[in-house]
């Protein structure tokens, strides 16, 4: 796993996760993302966003009140 | 992997609580609230700080308990499906001026983004220039998020400082249950009344706390926001929130028709004034503050239910902005704006843009 490739996004409130989440999908194109967020909303909208960008949910770990997801596109 | 999916954050499922909160709002109305304010988290906060004693506009003072049932709704749901966060400390300061400033622009419009919508679905056609205010403020807030405006991260606290603030809820309810209105008299113990004027319309109280609770609860599982709705068509062109709050607008238009409850027109309008500048400005104000701290006037009650200790000094702010905005004689009323209603905006715009322009920050990433 490269650290340039996850996003801590634990403590902000949308849309601060959001708004990064989306920054490095342009700026990646495609491959593999992770983000670490703490709310459920924020797990959701971070979700949805990718998703509207063509990219895929492909893990999504929750661990106490943190979650971390890991979006893909080919 | 997602176990268990949230139905209520599914496209149904935002525009199905968008349509309940449409037909329940108008129906509060026709059970007792006062005109296109079937339910005004910033009016509503302002009856409450009238009840209080924070200011004596004397028509206007209330403990409403649609606010109380938003909170405590927002806790259980939070609850039920372990989403209760209790969490602080991001820019409480900040949080607080801003709730200020969102409200002394939302009684110079006279209502909160609920309210403006409820207005135009009551036929009030001033309401147009308000929301097209909440969204020009709403698009300066984007612009600044866009530029790297943000509060700074929460942190972790303690369960019962998470439910501060519904205790605080709690408590009021208890003021309300103690000392009941009494038809005619202005005070009973600590609370003061409204013996006429809008403070003075309401529908019984388990009726307005249980709507209260029950829509507390399907907004904190559909994270349904006014200002979150424009700012995600601006920033992100997605149209989630957005039609939650279409199908609120909708619905409550067919409610009023139902209700003979929609009466088209500028002037006469229930608590309304026909002056557009200030009904723009006043929002767009409210608006960039609302963006600026993260949620509309009813998602930050919502967040304090789920333990969010910043979004609860938001609501503090907004009560204590509600004082200034009645004492000062900043908010305005059917005759017009109040006599120091311009100045207040234009000094609240100030302050918004000062903490904007002040306040960014680039995150690195990893961890």
């Amino acid at each position: 796993m490269i650290m340039e490739k996850v996003i801590d996004a634990r403590g902000l409130s949308c849309p601060q996760p959001v708004l990064m989440t989306l920054n490095k999908i342009k700026s990646l194109k495609k491959g593999e993302l992770i983000i670490k967020v703490d709310t459920e909303t924020s797990k959701e909208n971070v979700s949805r966003a990718a998703e509207s960008q063509g990219w895929k949910v492909a893990d999504l770990i929750s661990e106490g009140s943190e979650y971390t997801i890991t979006i893909k596109k080919d | 992997m997602n176990s268990m999916k949230n139905v209520f954050a599914s496209r149904w499922g935002i525009i199905s609580v968008g349509a309940i909160i449409g037909i329940l709002a108008p129906l509060l109305q026709k059970l007792g609230n006062p005109g296109n304010m079937g339910i005004c988290v910033a009016c509503f906060e302002r009856d409450i700080a009238g009840a209080l004693g924070f200011h004596r506009a004397e028509v206007v003072q209330y403990i409403r308990p649609e606010i109380i049932g938003f909170v405590i709704g927002s806790l259980i749901a939070a609850y039920s499906f372990k989403e209760f966060r209790p969490r602080l400390g991001s820019a409480p300061i900040v949080r607080f001026v801003l709730g200020v400033f969102a409200m002394i622009g939302a009684l110079v419009f006279l209502g909160c983004p609920w309210r403006a919508m409820l207005r135009l679905a009551g036929g009030d056609g001033n309401a147009i220039f308000g929301l097209l205010g909440l969204i020009g403020g709403i698009w300066i807030g984007t612009l600044f998020l866009k530029g790297g405006y943000n509060l700074g991260r929460t942190q972790w606290t303690y369960a019962s400082a998470g439910w501060l603030f519904s205790l605080f809820m709690v408590g009021l309810l208890a003021l309300l249950v103690m000392f009941p209105p009494i038809k005619g008299e202005a005070r009973n113990g600590v609370l003061f009344y409204s013996t006429k004027g809008p403070g003075s319309m309401y529908p019984p109280l388990w009726i307005s706390l249980g709507v209260g609770t029950l829509l507390g609860f399907l907004a904190q599982r559909s994270r349904f926001c006014t200002m979150g709705a424009f700012r995600d068509l601006i920033l992100f062109r997605q149209i989630h929130l957005l039609s939650g709050v279409v199908a609120l607008i909708v619905f409550a238009f067919l409610t009023n028709l139902i209700f003979k409850q929609f009466h088209p027109g500028f002037s006469g309008q229930p608590v309304a004034h026909t002056i557009h500048i200030w009904n723009f400005l006043g929002m767009a104000l409210a608006g960039l503050a609302f963006a600026l701290a993260g949620g509309c006037p009813g998602r930050q009650l919502f967040m304090a239910g789920e333990g969010d200790g910043d979004a609860a000094l938001f609501v503090m702010g907004m009560i204590v902005g509600a004082g200034f905005a009645h004492n000062f004689g900043l908010a305005s009323s059917p005759k017009g704006v109040g006599p120091y209603g311009i100045p207040a905006v234009i000094i609240g715009f100030i302050v918004c843009l000062f903490i904007g322009f002040t306040m960014r920050r680039t995150y690195g990433e990893g961890v």
